[in-house]
Order: structure tokens, then sequence, then C-alpha cells
């Protein structure tokens, strides 16, 4: 790879052993990818829960904070593992929680900005077009790349962090013109309608995609999706597909009409009832008890609290049945001022802040709650789940809230 | 006799060991039981199977970054593979293994990697020189 003046001195170590270490760290991965140089990136965002980190990698970032290490750049973080106000009531221990302190405090000490959020586009501050910035959380990569029209590959927590030490990552991938044209064309049969319909929708043609390297185009949607509906279809598209980057017809900035896209030779592959209706099979479980509800993945903005804060309204959860609903920060605030938190918790719900429900733990949780039935309608977290030991199910947020105050699935 | 399969340049030291394949995909918060060292997720072709040790043969990534801090924490406790091939490493995969110290190639001549490499086979995985060695 090429390296001006500046970056040949971050490896040879002029700026300090942390940033020698993003430098090399980024060639090997930009070797992989066959990146000819490096990029400038205007912020960079790290996904890093402890449950992910282990002490391996707690006490790895410590050692790169030491030696006064900053970033270099604006750089903020995904959904942290432990809700450091309420951790104890929800089966984590002091050892995951000590964990995520040391954690904070070494990110802190770098000058890394602790938002701890998965829907930073619709809360911080949204890249915009054309602005390369290194991502991680595959839901913010997506939506940010399709949505905004900004370029950043997945960006795991390692890298990401090293594109803050460094203000630069390899120029591949999402970086390049080349791979940001659609692979794949899709029509779809039926409009979506919630939250779960979109969720379905961007899963199915994830799965239909299938790869880190396909840029599907999607044509037949009549209305114009709101921002949460394109965060469920994003987020679900990249957990299914592991895909980066979507096209929508007349929707997003790089594809406002048909003749954006190079796609003359592509073959149309129709998204139909049959296709989503197969995708929700497995998640389907009428009728069986529910141990717990899950609002998450993504985090919910300030709309979906209002509407979840209306369902709960005058209504209670069963015994059964717990109910968890994990938001930000920045949304917190707001709900708490506008009563939605109230409505939630006196419903029974339990709300969790700059935490999101698979990234705290999962695993030890559900086993420390006897959580096995799981209702979500995030079609991103019942794809997570059934490998810590859920046996995940999907419904719309008003099932949802119907099934908790029965205690079985409606 | 031992068979050459050329593919991209990868990551990671040169390794031999022995073959686990599946035509499945890969995520390690999705599909693993990282404690015990087993896939844990019911749907995985590899469902039960331990991975410490091995070499994994698979098609692609699925979705979720956590996988590039998780393969470095396993590889701490020594309750990892010894390396990973793919038809296509999506970038989290690779940033994973830069920071695991875990050798990881992609991109196959030859076609298919999951059905080039059957599982039990002797490989020798050599990402710098973009090639594995069926022996």
């Amino acid at each position: 790879m090429q390296l001006n003046d500046e970056e040949k001195a971050m490896l040879a170590g002029d700026f300090g052993p942390a940033v020698k270490w993003a430098m090399e760290h980024q060639l090997q991965v930009g070797r992989m990818f066959d990146a000819k140089d490096m990029v400038a990136v205007s912020q960079a965002h790290m996904m890093a829960d402890p449950e992910s980190l282990g002490e391996a990698g707690v006490a790895f970032t410590e050692k790169l904070a030491e030696n006064d290490t900053r970033v270099r750049i604006p750089m903020i973080t995904d959904p942290r593992g432990v809700d450091l106000e309420c951790y104890e009531p929800i089966g984590q221990t002091e050892i995951m929680a000590e964990l995520e302190r040391r954690f904070i405090a070494a990110c802190k000490k770098m000058g890394i900005t602790m938002t701890n959020t998965c829907i930073n586009y619709q809360t911080i501050m949204p890249p915009v077009f054309g602005d390369h910035v290194a991502f991680g959380d595959t839901g913010v990569v997506i939506y940010s790349n399709s949505v905004c029209g900004a370029r950043s590959n997945f960006e795991g927590g390692p890298s990401a962090l090293a594109a803050g030490l460094t203000g630069r990552t390899p120029r591949y991938g999402l970086h390049l013109d080349k791979n940001r044209r659609s692979t794949k064309r899709y029509q779809v049969a039926e409009e979506p309608q919630d939250l779960m319909d979109w969720g379905v929708l961007g899963a199915t043609i994830g799965r239909m995609a299938g790869s880190y390297w396909e840029v599907p185009l999607i044509e037949g949607l009549e209305k114009t999706p709101s921002s949460d509906q394109l965060k469920h279809f994003g987020a679900a598209m990249a957990s299914y597909g592991s895909v980066p980057l979507f096209h929508i017809v007349g929707v997003t900035p790089e594809c406002q009409k048909l003749d954006d896209m190079d796609f003359i030779d592509l073959e149309i592959t129709s998204v139909d009832v049959e296709a989503t209706s197969d995708l929700k099979k497995p998640f389907t479980a009428a009728g069986e008890i529910v141990d717990v509800v899950v609002f998450a993945a993504p985090q919910l903005s300030i709309i979906e609290m209002a509407e979840l804060a209306a369902l709960c309204s005058g209504r209670h959860r069963s015994d059964a049945t717990d109910v968890i609903v994990c938001t930000s920060a920045q949304v917190y605030g707001d709900a708490v001022a506008m009563g939605y938190v109230d409505k939630i918790e006196a419903f029974g719900g339990r709300i969790l802040v700059g935490t999101c429900f698979y990234q705290q733990y999962a695993r030890e949780i559900g086993e420390a709650n006897g959580w096995k039935r799981l209702l979500s309608n995030s079609a991103k977290i019942v794809n997570i789940l059934g490998g810590y030991g859920y046996q995940p199910a999907l419904s719309s947020m008003e099932a949802c809230i119907a099934s908790a105050e029965k205690g079985r699935i409606v | 006799m031992k068979k050459e399969l050329k593919c991209h340049v990868g990551i990671g030291p040169e390794v031999k060991g022995v073959a686990l394949v599946a035509d499945d995909n890969f995520s390690a918060r999705y599909d693993l039981d990282r404690i015990n060292g087993v896939f844990s997720r019911p749907q995985h072709k590899l469902y039960g199977k331990s991975y410490k040790d091995v070499i994994l043969v698979l098609n692609t990534a699925k979705g979720g970054v956590a996988t590039a801090w998780m393969l470095y924490e396993m590889a701490s406790r020594k309750i990892a593979p010894k390396a990973i091939l793919f038809n296509n490493a999506n970038t989290i995969l690779a940033q994973g293994a830069a920071l695991a110290k875990m050798a990881m190639v992609d991109r196959f001549e030859d076609g298919d990697v999951t059905k080039l490499i059957k599982t039990a086979d002797h490989l020798i995985v050599c990402p710098d020189e973009g090639k594995v060695v069926i022996c």
C-alpha cells in the first residue's frame, strides 16, 4: 500500500506504540482486500461490549490507552454490555460490571465519547453524502451507507479503534465507487406495514443476497419509508446477509432513478409473500408461554418509545413475562420528559439505557432469569439469539405488548 | 497425494491442522458457545461440533461486528480454531484475524472451498503465499 509521509511516520512509531499498532493492523487488513492507499475518515464508531472483549480485549484496550494515547477524530461508541445503573436486577455480575468500568475508563482516557448507541445516525451526528467514516455495528454501517450516502466498511471494534487512532482507514470495499453499484435486483411484491414487516423484508433480501460483496437494488416500494422503518430494514438485512449497502429506487441518494444504476444485465428476483412467510416461519409460536418480551436491536428511537408507551398505557404485563426495552441515553432523557418512561414502567417494563439486549451477556442473563421463549418485533434480534440458547419468536410491537399482558404469544 | 489450492493472499501465520468443513456461514456471536468451544446454534451445520484447534472451512460471514473482538478473546483462552478458510470473508472476519493473529484466507481459484476440502483433510495454510495444501 502507498503511504504518505505522515502514515509512514505512524508506522515507524513516531506517534507512539498505539498508533504504530493501529497502522500495522490497518495494513494487514488493507492487503487482504487489495487497498492501494489510505483514506481520511471524519468519524469512528466502535462496537465493543465486555462479552465480546473479554478480559483479553479490555486489557488490550487499557494497554493502548497508556502513554497519553488520544484518538485523532471524533470517535463514539456502540451500546455497552452493562447498564451500570441496572445490572444486578437482570442477573449480571460484578465481574461483568467491572470489565465494563475498566473499558469505559480506557476509552475516556483516549478521548472517546461514550455515546453508547447504535442509532447515532438518528441522534448524534449523521454522516453526510460522500463522507468517509469508520463505523462499527452493521446496522449503523448499512444505514449510513444506504440512507445517508456515506462510505464505510463494517469496521469491527479493533479496526474502528485503529481508525480513531490514525484518522484514516484502508481504501477498499465500500470506499470505492466500483463496490457501491447494485449487483442484484429485487422486486418487492407486498408493501411492509409495521416495523416488524420492514425487518422481515430486509432479512429476506439479506438472506437472498447472502454476502458482504452484494449490493441489493430494491424496487416496488410505493411509499417513502420512515427512518425507523429503514433502520429495522437495514439492520435485519445486514444481520442475515452481512450486507453493508442497499439502494431503493427513488428513496436512497445513490439511486434516485433507475438510470442511476448500471444494472442492465441483472436478473430481477421477486420478493413475494411466500419468501417473507418462509423467513418468519421458524419464529412463529402462537399460544406458547412467553418468558421475556424484548424491544431492542436497534435501540428504540423517541418515536418508537412514544408508540410503545401508548400501547402500554393502562395495562400491565403478566407476572410470568418480563419486558425489556433498550434505548440510548440521548432518547431516554426525552422519553422521561414526555412521560413515556413512566407509562412503560407502569406496565412493568424495564428500560435499559445505553445497552442492547443481545450485547449484554444474553446467555448468562437468560439463564439467570429463566428466559427461554423470547418475543420481539426485531427481525435482527431473533436471528441472533438462537445461538444463545433462546427460542426466539417474532411479532409486531402491538402483538408483543398483548402477549406480555397475557403471558402467552397471541 | 498433495494437492495445492490457490487463493487470495490472507492474514496470519502459516499453520497446519485438520479441516472441519460445512457449506454454511459464520459468526462468532450468532453461532458459537465460546466458553465450551462448540457450535451452539441449532440450525448451523456444525451444531455441537468443537472448533478448538481445527481449520474451519466455511462459505462466508454473517452479519455482526462482534466477531472481530471475539476471535481475539477466543485465541487468548486457546479455545479457538487454528485458521478459517472462506469462499468470501467479510471485513470483520479479516479484522478479527489480524488482531487475533489467526490464519485466514479466501477467494479460491478452483471454486467452492467447502467442496474442494473435506472434513478430516490435513491442511497446511499459507496466508502470505495465498495457498492451501491438502496433504
